[in-house]
């Protein structure tokens, strides 16, 4: 014994840490990474690569070179970021615009606010409407090539939600444009695709459940995302279902359940308490579907949970916890 | 395609002279009057918004200012002499002249001087710590080195010494505005007359510890030992509760008392020479031994006092000009 | 019956209660001890000896200073050699009184016998006099004087006597080692500080990790036969033994911001101060020994010990006898690893108050503190249901009326929001400042008023 340390009290800590929290998101990432990398293989694993390493790369050179701050670089959240990316990208994405997607997320959503904790929108999903925007033949148009494992038929075209979109612009009804395309309700259910992270519903669900025991994240805001979803699509499903597509359809595609899941409950970009989570999530689960059934882009994920992280820091201000004495 | 560029240009048009038109009702419904004065004091002001001269920001300073009519109760310390002068030109009315300002840390306890005895583990912050404990080394006294005025500063006039462990003050930034004096929880710094041409003597140690227990904790405290206060001819220095304090509007910045100080507790900065402590020491010795000389010789005198009456005032004419 | 606990926040350290199995030992008597003039909440004692008089242990040595404030007594028989100024355990100065132990005589009076006099006093004013003339504080960490609590101010009446049995800081056992060696004491104890209060029904409070004491308070309570006196088993649940907590858990009531338990009808006392009435009571014997753990997750099992000590006695004694500081130790602390204080050195003495010596190794040095990542841990774990990350932000925007607006003056300083903060921020360095400001703001207003 040296010398003595003396602090102010508590003197011992949970063995909770920031990095042992991006750890444990990308242990829940983990499932849903693997079986999109044997449906759609190496092209996969090339944009997941891409963006891991374009993603903590530029983070690093931003705080190093551009900022001078190299204590702003954090190496985990940075990963998480990267992939989070990858999945909600196509895999048949050229590296170059995974490339300028990792620095919109980094560089633009990320760094410019000041690094980690003090970005308003979330960095994957900024770069992923701006990729959107940008390059919408690649984000949109999506082929299937040889994966790992041989179930899948190779397909190429836009996604089912898209190909529904359009069917409904040019006046068909959903079974029609169904069965003009050849699909199924459960042929849709198993080849939904698009970006990598949509693939799987039961591997982000075993991912998220992993979270939650981890009580890394609540379940509060995915909840009411998908309980607002399931909603409106029921009530105007049974209204017209020739125009509205129903329940599981709506849940299972567009990246419904990556942005409920994993995109909505960043803790940077949500609301702190439990209510303001649920009002967060509401308000996703009704832009989400007015996008849907009364916009014109085919999924509308992204832009809601987007809008929504506008309302954050008011939704922080309205909702307050429980104070003790304070009934 | 022409047609909606046309529509387009004329919408936009017919919305901003609306719109103009507006801010132009609102910026005259809701004007508020105030005096004319109050916005070129303002502008004459550094518009630090420093909060050193006891108002908000400097927009409250001119407020108050105008409101008084006289600059008794204002004084900006960013701005300064020059900046009052004009001010009171604007007002009307006249401005005391102060002296010149600068903050001064009256802590010298150097790690070398001053070791650490624990490792302190918190918020980086002098209040956190002051609130906690004693601090890390064995004076209780001394600055605890997290640099609360560092960040107190706006000016950029104070930073850490990594060597010392001490704040150090950028004399020509520091505008003696006060805010690090407030910050200080050991109260160490002082802010204290500039000096002529920026010289100043000032004890940097406030250990009120007796002796022994100080001089234990730090190799360059003041130990109350009065040296100083017999030396000064100016009656400038007082020792209270074990430590020497020197008014500075008595000091005539003869160094007498930093050449004299066992522990090196006295700074004199701005002189143009460096000290040259032996040469002191032995005026201030001469001195001495003339003044003992002197002493004695009158006590002689004294003793034969009833047959030698005129020598007495030749002894002290003697005296007068040594 | 079912586990109570309270409603907000919480968290769930490890236990690490290492020392539990230790029977109490009783501290052999050093060559000197410091009495400390400021053992209590309130003002500093006054002190009645001259350097050289002689004393005997339980004679008092110290008068209160005002109206809360508390006699102190003599822990030893001695001569007194000092009245100055010494480091305390923060290392500022505090008057102390030096005493050379000589002999161990005790001042006429004092009961030292062991039986157990259960006939409670029929005189409540008797019994709140020897009360404060033993010098009894709340051992429960506030030190706050006990008749003064028991003394409710008029048009205030206790409904409840929650005796605090919890000890839900990690680490100490020694209120465990009391409920299990002098249990009939504590229980007679609240059966008096009951009859105090006007015969209010009263709840012992224990958590569920100590099933010995539940079950020897119980049957304790049955075989006195006190029949508005129960046992409530309480979660295991940091920081279930605060006294707002408390309340919370016992009554379902909340203390409103500002106020004071006896506001909902509530008095908490800790199970040692409990003792202390009992033995000031029924025995006249002085508040001058208390029981404290020394232990430690870097103390090996068999060197940690509960020992009965006189109070005064320098925690570098306790140390030594104890088998020296283990080389490990980075940290010392005095109370529990939540709330406690960390020492500099064991140059200080042991007050009222002191219950534990605690060594802690390398892992629980400060880790350096990272951005926040706004995940709101801190905020679920306030058990005053405050938002600790919003507190250290405005009080670094120096927001003094933001801050009482978001109670910060409600903070009970447990710790739970920089124990869970995975980014590691002093939350509560920076919170305990904030508090303070927010404090004098308002005591200057009460002031005006």
């Amino acid at each position: 014994m040296d010398k003595v340390i003396v602090s102010p009290s508590p003197h011992v800590h949970s063995p909770a840490s920031t990095n042992r929290i991006m750890l444990d998101v990308v242990i829940a990432l983990m499932p849903a990474i693997i079986v999109s990398i044997l449906f759609y293989g190496w092209c996969e694993i090339l944009v997941l690569a891409v963006s891991a390493v374009a993603c903590v790369g530029l983070e690093w050179l931003i705080a190093q070179f551009l900022m001078k701050r190299p204590e702003l670089f954090n190496g985990s959240s940075a990963l998480v970021t990267g992939l989070l990316l990858a999945m909600n990208l196509p895999c048949t994405t050229p590296w170059w615009v995974v490339v300028i997607g990792a620095v919109v997320a980094i560089g633009i959503a990320k760094m410019s606010f000041g690094g980690l904790g003090q970005n308003i929108f979330n960095p994957a999903i900024t770069a992923r409407v701006f990729l959107l925007i940008s390059f919408p033949v690649y984000m949109t148009n999506w082929a299937m090539p040889d994966g790992f494992i041989g179930s899948v038929d190779a397909v190429s075209g836009a996604t089912p939600l898209g190909l529904i979109k359009e069917g409904l612009k040019s006046g068909s009804t959903i079974p029609e444009i169904l069965s003009a395309h050849g699909l199924t309700a459960s042929t849709i259910l198993r080849d939904i695709g698009g970006s990598s992270g949509e693939i799987s519903a039961i591997a982000l669900l075993v991912g998220f459940c992993y979270l939650l025991i981890r009580k890394v994240v609540k379940p509060w805001i995915p909840l009411s995302i998908l309980g607002t979803i399931a909603l409106i699509a029921f009530i105007f499903h049974a209204i017209d279902p020739a125009h509205y597509t129903g329940i599981g359809f709506n849940l299972l595609t567009g990246g419904v359940l990556l942005g409920a899941l994993f995109m909505a409950t960043d803790y940077v970009t949500s609301p702190m308490s439990n209510w303001g989570g649920v009002i967060f999530g509401v308000g996703i689960g009704l832009i989400v579907m007015m996008i849907r059934y009364f916009g014109s882009y085919p999924e509308g994920m992204s832009f809601a949970i987007l809008i929504m992280n506008c309302f954050v820091p008011l939704i922080n201000r309205a909702f307050h916890q429980k104070k003790y004495g304070r009934a | 395609m022409t047609n909606t560029i046309i529509w387009t240009v004329v919408i936009l048009t017919v919305l901003g002279l609306v719109l103009s038109l507006v801010l132009f009702w609102i910026a005259r419904k809701f004007k508020v009057e105030e005096d004319p004065r109050i916005d070129e004091i303002e502008k004459t002001l550094p518009g630090a918004n420093c909060g050193g001269c006891g108002f908000a920001g400097c927009r409250a300073f001119a407020d108050a200012a105008v409101k008084a009519g006289n600059l008794d109760a204002n004084y900006c310390p960013v701005g300064g002499a020059e900046v009052m002068k004009k001010v009171a030109v604007i007002l009307g009315c006249e401005v005391k002249e102060t002296a010149p300002m600068v903050a001064v840390v009256r802590c010298n306890g150097t790690c070398d001087a001053r070791p650490r005895i624990n490792t302190y583990q918190g918020a980086q912050s002098c209040k956190v710590k002051a609130a906690l404990y004693g601090g890390d080394t064995g004076c209780l006294f001394g600055c605890l080195g997290c640099g609360d005025c560092v960040a107190a500063c706006q000016f950029g006039a104070l930073s850490m010494d990594p060597v010392t462990g001490l704040p150090v003050v950028d004399e020509s930034k520091c505008t003696a505005c006060g805010k690090c004096v407030a910050a200080c929880p050991k109260r160490i710094i002082e802010l204290r007359a500039k000096g002529p041409r920026g010289m100043r003597e000032f004890v940097s140690c406030i250990n009120k510890d007796k002796g022994p227990a100080a001089k234990k904790a730090c190799s360059s405290a003041c130990i109350g030992c009065g040296i100083c206060e017999k030396t000064c001819q100016h009656g400038a220095i007082t020792v209270a509760d074990n430590v020497a304090y020197i008014d500075f509007a008595k000091c005539k910045l003869c160094r007498e008392c930093e050449a004299l100080c066992p522990t090196g507790a006295i700074h004199g900065v701005g002189f143009p020479k460096p000290l040259d402590k032996e040469a002191v020491k032995k005026r201030v010795a001469d001195r001495k031994a003339k003044a003992a000389e002197a002493a004695k010789a009158a006590e002689a005198a004294k003793a034969a006092e009833p047959v030698a009456v005129p020598v007495q005032p030749e002894v002290k004419k003697e005296e007068n000009n040594g | 019956m079912a586990k109570l606990t309270f409603s907000i926040g919480g968290i769930h350290p490890a236990d690490s209660k290492i020392a539990r199995e230790r029977k109490i030992e009783v501290l052999p008597l050093p060559d000197r001890v410091y009495v400390s003039m400021f053992q209590h909440l309130g003002a500093m004692a006054k002190p009645v000896v001259a350097v050289g008089d002689t004393v005997k242990a339980g004679q008092i040595i110290a008068e209160p200073g005002g109206f809360i404030s508390a006699y102190i007594h003599s822990p030893v028989s001695g001569t007194v050699r000092s009245i100055g100024p010494r480091k305390d355990l923060a290392g500022f100065m505090q008057m102390h009184i030096e005493i050379e132990v000589q002999g161990d005589e005790w001042a006429e009076g004092i009961d030292l016998t062991p039986e157990l006099v259960t006939s409670i006093p029929e005189d409540r004013d008797f019994i709140l006099d020897r009360i404060k003339m033993n010098g009894v504080v709340g051992l429960g960490g506030a030190t706050f004087p006990t008749h003064v609590k028991l003394n409710p101010p008029p048009g205030k009446v206790a409904e409840c006597l929650i005796l605090n049995g919890a000890e839900c800081e990690p680490f100490l056992t020694s209120d465990y080692r009391i409920l299990l060696e002098r249990t009939d004491e504590i229980v007679v104890g609240a059966a008096i500080m009951q009859k105090v209060l006007g015969g209010c029904r009263c709840v012992i409070g224990i958590e569920e990790n100590k099933p010995e004491a539940i079950a020897a308070v119980r049957a304790s309570v049955a075989r006195l036969g006190y029949p508005s006196m129960e046992v409530a088993v309480l979660k295991k649940r940091y920081p279930q033994g605060g006294e707002k907590q408390l309340i919370d858990a016992v009554m379902h009531r909340q203390v409103k911001s500002g106020g004071l338990p006896i506001d909902v009808g509530a008095v908490v006392q800790n199970v040692a101060t409990s003792l202390a009435v009992y033995e000031a009571v029924q025995k006249n014997k002085p508040l001058v020994t208390n029981v404290l753990t020394v232990t430690g997750d870097v103390l090996p099992a068999e060197k940690q010990h509960n020992y009965l000590f006189r109070i005064g006695v320098p925690l570098s004694f306790i140390a030594q006898y104890a088998g020296g500081v283990p080389e490990s130790a980075v940290k010392m602390v005095s109370g529990g690893p939540m709330m406690g204080k960390a020492i500099a050195n064991l140059d200080a003495t042991t007050v009222k108050g002191s219950s534990s010596i605690l060594y802690l190794g390398e892992g629980t040095a400060r880790k350096s503190e990272s951005p926040c990542i706004r995940c709101g841990r801190c905020a679920d774990a306030c058990p005053m249901g405050l938002e600790p990350f919003l507190l250290k932000s405005l009080y670094k925007a120096g927001d003094v009326a933001a801050l009482e607006q978001n109670a910060a003056q409600d903070c009970i300083e447990c710790g739970c929001c920089q124990y869970s903060c995975p980014s590691y921020i002093p939350l509560l360095d920076n919170i305990r400042m904030a508090k303070g400001q927010v404090m004098a703001v308002i005591r200057a207003r009460n002031a005006k008023k």
